[in-house]
């Protein structure tokens, strides 16, 4: 039977707020255990939450940047349940009424095909703190710092087909929310992080299966390879005449397998009610233009206009464009190189980029500067260096050894362009090569290849490739 | 000195007929002597109180004083202090002592205020004799046979019985008015949103409202002018200035509109207080009121509606005393659920088990429309009464309770006849509305109350009502034989 697998994601981000989404307590990541909780925090008998105005303002950015409806009043609701790293017994969420409602997101896969995901609503919430199971003599410590961090829980429509759709889907929310700066979208520290709903249903059945919940996925890899794995494993349930349970499941990553963690009959009943602490949270059309005016522009009118302005291939275009660091620092380089759009971009997606990853770098730690590299390229342009001399220089910027000009001059790397001292190498390299000219003039144009490597080698690689290649048809012509 | 009214005694500590450190200790001396007989007290902060009020006497003698700097008060245990145990009426908290200050208690302290100690309450403020109380009864000073009121009736007994010149109590549902009735004492909640929450132990976060519990309306509208205003850290607080509640006390109440709403004087109250609160009302029309039969159709609801309400934001604000950050924590748990179960099993008293079970189930899936969303759209019928009410009238009055102070142990198995007690004091709470008690009687020689119920931000009109009636009766003036 052909199966046709359903997937829904639910994204936790992380808002880059400087205090928690109900007190004033520091969101800083990795301080002192408990260092960073109040009393609010703590959940002190007493203690009342406050809003962080900021944290709202985020979430209007986020529904402005996928083009979804924002709730002109949404409600806090509180999510009762017990749990020793959630202080007060609930978490203060939305559950009637988001602040965020329905949107569309387009995604691109690998191939190039694209596709339409609904955004079914986002809503704040605040996080729950961590219970530490080590080192603590069979007992559980508890770190409160976490608690209260503000989120925004992003809700997908069951839209998804497949893994690399879920991927795709998860990457694209995760460059909207770093463009617009509501996060810092680090995974590992669980900035951004993901529940997928999974199901499988014969190809063709409008009914959707039944689901299981794929908790805390924190990276992409684990994301697809999580769920493919729960594809199978509940297509081998149906396919044996089982039936799927509906569930929650853990990843394992080192197991790569995926384990119940509990099941809809043990699910908690969160006695949803409004929280009586909190005002009705009321959003006017004000605001929201002004928050339209602080946003920068979104990855897919980038890439649009990168295409057009900078004449770059869709696929140079997306590169460049993946994150809003190395989309300002490709502008950068195309400004210093005197608008070298093409060589920029070349330059950035080819050697830059290959030794930040040799070097597991991010781009914004980049040794080589966006002003370094594009006056680089202004040398290329201008003739100064050749591209191979080129990678050269970028090797001794990389290692600090000043900008390209300097290393031009230290290491004489300037391009030799005074035809009369190339012509003095070409008549050498001609003359002591007579076997060679013979081959050549005889027919065989492959011959040509040696000559240019001769000359290029004579003058280490600084006479200018274009002259030595005229200069050598002229000559050997004979 | 104990005879003097908070106005008196403010005039008196600047007039330099004693000091604050003097005032004090005499306070202390009596609650030490005759507290035992009341027990109203949970906490007596002996040394500091004696320390605020030696701070209190430098500001005097520099001239710097306000109208309650140097003033000995009662506050309620219900108020987060820093230093002195808050307890809330309740084993779980027996051993918390708060870190910070409700802002209730700041108002005060930068008041220059001096605070005697905490009162006994009703466990997390659940209840209407005070008999909930893990630290046991508070007896009402009229008759240690009879309960106080409650919740605040610790903050009643000690105004009643002259161990503070004034308390404050909270209101959830009658328990400022309630006890004060109870008691012979002025008690006034304000608006929901006029004083703030923070620091104020939750009990059904949308209807508790903390104010004074004085002698006197003057007294009470010197203790409003330091406890009410917007607070940043309470969102429920409304931003709204304050005004000099002791400046309109005496205006003229010629032409004012009272409404007696018929669902007041029905069977369920008692004839002889109805007595009292028509006697009351002729001397309104004596200052030239204006009466008038109205109705508040909903009435009957109230209890009901506030016992859904109530209970499901109790079971929700009671979660965070589970035994593992603060509170009592059971010995030797096994397991977590075992720490859970045993901590808020032992921790709890019954009345505060039964309400998070009502609540936690009203709350519960497929339970919820039926109970917790029917209850609010029985809270906005039951405000919408009082809209129209006071589109015909400016106040309504009638009877604060059904009765006067029953006997202790005569309800305490039976939940609804106790409930009943605030059956004219739950509406406003629902509808959040300010209401006072005023003394205006006696029967059997137990006193009762005149409610008194205003309009959203109203209090100055209710203050100057209330002082009005107390310039032409003695009733709150009363003290009871043994705490004279």
């Amino acid at each position: 039977m052909e199966w046709e697998v359903v997937i829904g994601l639910e994204i936790h981000a992380q808002l880059a707020t400087k205090s928690k989404i109900f007190s004033g307590a520091s969101t800083a990541y990795g301080a002192q255990a408990n260092s960073q909780a109040c009393a609010v925090d703590l959940g002190l008998p007493g203690v009342l939450p406050v809003l962080n105005q900021e944290a709202v303002q985020m979430a209007i950015k986020f529904g402005l940047a996928t083009g979804s409806e924002i709730a002109e009043r949404s409600i806090f609701a509180r999510k009762n349940y017990f749990y020793p790293d959630l202080p007060k017994g609930y978490q203060i969420s939305q559950f009637e009424l988001p602040v965020v409602g329905r949107g569309n997101l387009e995604i691109r896969l690998e191939d190039g095909t694209e596709k339409t995901i609904g955004i079914t609503r986002a809503h704040l919430e605040e996080d729950a703190g961590k219970s530490l199971h080590g080192d603590f003599q069979g007992m559980t410590g508890i770190d409160l710092n976490r608690a209260g961090t503000p989120l925004l829980e992003i809700v997908s429509e069951p839209d998804m087909r497949s893994a690399k759709e879920a991927v795709a889907y998860m990457k694209k929310i995760h460059s909207i929310v770093t463009y617009i700066d509501i996060c810092d979208g680090n995974m590992q520290e669980g900035s951004f992080r993901c529940d997928a709903n999974v199901s499988v249903r014969p190809k063709g059945q409008q009914e959707l299966g039944t689901r299981s919940e794929l908790k805390n996925l924190n990276s992409f890899r684990f994301v697809e390879r999580a769920i493919n794995i729960e594809i199978e494993r509940q297509i081998d349930i149906i396919e044996g005449g089982g039936e799927v349970v509906q569930e929650t499941r853990l990843y394992d990553a080192d197991k790569n397998e995926t384990r119940s963690m509990r099941s809809k009959e043990e699910a908690n009943d969160y006695r949803y009610f409004p929280d009586p602490d909190l005002l009705p949270l009321e959003i006017d059309s004000q605001q929201i233009e002004s928050m339209r005016a602080s946003l920068p522009e979104l990855p897919d009118a980038k890439q649009q206009r990168f295409i057009s302005e900078y004449e770059l291939s869709v696929y140079d275009a997306d590169v460049l464009t993946s994150t809003r660091q190395m989309a300002d620092y490709f502008e950068a380089v195309v400004s210093a190189s005197g608008g070298e759009a093409k060589l920029s971009a070349n330059w950035v997606t080819g050697d830059l980029a290959g030794t930040l990853n040799k070097e597991s770098k991010d781009i914004q730690d980049s040794p080589v500067s966006a002003d370094m590299l594009g006056k680089m390229i202004k040398r290329i342009a201008d003739n100064t260096i050749s591209g191979k001399i080129a990678k050269q220089v970028f090797e001794a910027m990389w290692q600090g050894e000043g900008d390209a000009d300097s290393v031009i001059e230290s290491k004489g790397l300037k391009q030799v362009t005074d035809s009369g001292a190339i012509e003095k190498i070409v008549d050498e390299i001609i003359a002591n090569n007579p076997a060679q000219v013979e081959q050549y003039r005889s027919g065989k144009e492959k011959v040509f290849g040696f000559f240019v490597g001769q000359v290029m080698k004579a003058s280490q690689g600084k006479a200018n490739p274009a002259q030595v290649n005229q200069m050598l048809k002229d000559k050997l012509k004979g | 000195m104990h005879n003097k009214t908070l106005s008196e005694l403010s005039d008196a500590l600047k007039a330099g007929e004693f000091s604050s450190s003097e005032l004090t200790r005499s306070y202390l001396d009596r609650i030490a002597s005759l507290d035992p007989q009341v027990n109203a007290y949970i906490s007596v902060a002996e040394q500091s109180a004696m320390a605020a009020a030696k701070a209190a006497d430098k500001l005097i003698a520099a001239g710097k004083a306000s109208p309650l700097t140097g003033i000995p008060l009662a506050q309620k245990d219900i108020f987060c202090t820093e230093g002195v145990k808050t307890s809330c009426g309740s084993k779980m908290l027996d051993n918390f002592i708060s870190p910070y200050n409700a802002t209730v208690i700041e108002n005060f302290n930068a008041a220059g205020a001096v605070m005697l100690g905490k009162t006994n309450m009703d466990e997390f403020a659940m209840g209407s004799s005070n008999e909930t109380s893990f630290y046991g009864a508070v007896k009402n000073p009229w008759d240690i046979n009879k309960v106080p009121g409650g919740s605040s009736g610790g903050s009643a007994a000690v105004v009643a019985a002259q161990l503070a010149p004034a308390a404050t109590g909270t209101d959830t549902g009658g328990s400022i008015r309630q006890p004060a009735s109870l008691c012979g004492i002025t008690g006034l909640k304000p608006t929901y949103g006029r004083v703030s929450r923070y620091g104020m132990i939750a009990f059904a976060s949308s209807l508790d409202q903390a104010g004074p519990m004085t002698r006197t309306a003057e007294d009470a509208a010197m203790m409003l002018n330091c406890m009410a205003g917007f607070d940043e850290r309470d969102s429920t607080s409304v931003q709204r200035d304050v005004p000099d509640y002791t400046a309109t006390l005496s205006d003229s109440l010629e032409g004012l509109k009272i409404g007696l709403p018929k669902e007041y004087f029905d069977e369920g109250l008692d004839a002889q207080v109805g007595q009292a609160v028509e006697a009351a009302i002729r001397e309104y029309e004596n200052l030239g009121a204006i009466v008038k039969e109205i109705s508040l159709p909903n009435t009957h609801l109230a209890v009901p509606t506030y016992y859904v309400v109530a209970p499901a934001e109790c079971s929700s604000n009671l979660s965070r005393f589970d035994g593992v950050r603060f509170g009592y924590r059971c010995e030797d748990p096994v397991d977590l659920e075992d720490l859970y179960k045993r901590s808020r099993g032992e921790g709890f008293g019954a009345e505060v088990k039964r309400r998070i079970m009502i609540g936690a189930y009203a709350l519960s899936a497929g339970y919820y429309d039926a109970y917790y969303l029917k209850a609010q759209q029985l809270r906005r019928l039951i405000s919408d009464d009082f809209s129209r009410a006071f589109e015909e009238v400016d106040v309504i009055m009638g009877p604060t309770a059904p009765g006067p102070a029953f006997g202790i142990g005569e309800k305490s198995d039976d939940p609804i006849t106790m409930y009943l007690s605030d059956i004219y004091t739950i509406a406003a709470n629902l509808a959040g509305l300010p209401g006072m008690s005023v003394p205006a009687g006696f029967v059997n020689d137990m006193p009762v109350g005149l409610q008194i119920i205003g309009n959203y931000f109203d209090e100055s009109r209710l203050l100057n009502i209330a002082h009005r009636y107390q310039q032409v009766t003695d009733w709150h003036m009363r003290v009871p034989d043994q705490f004279k």
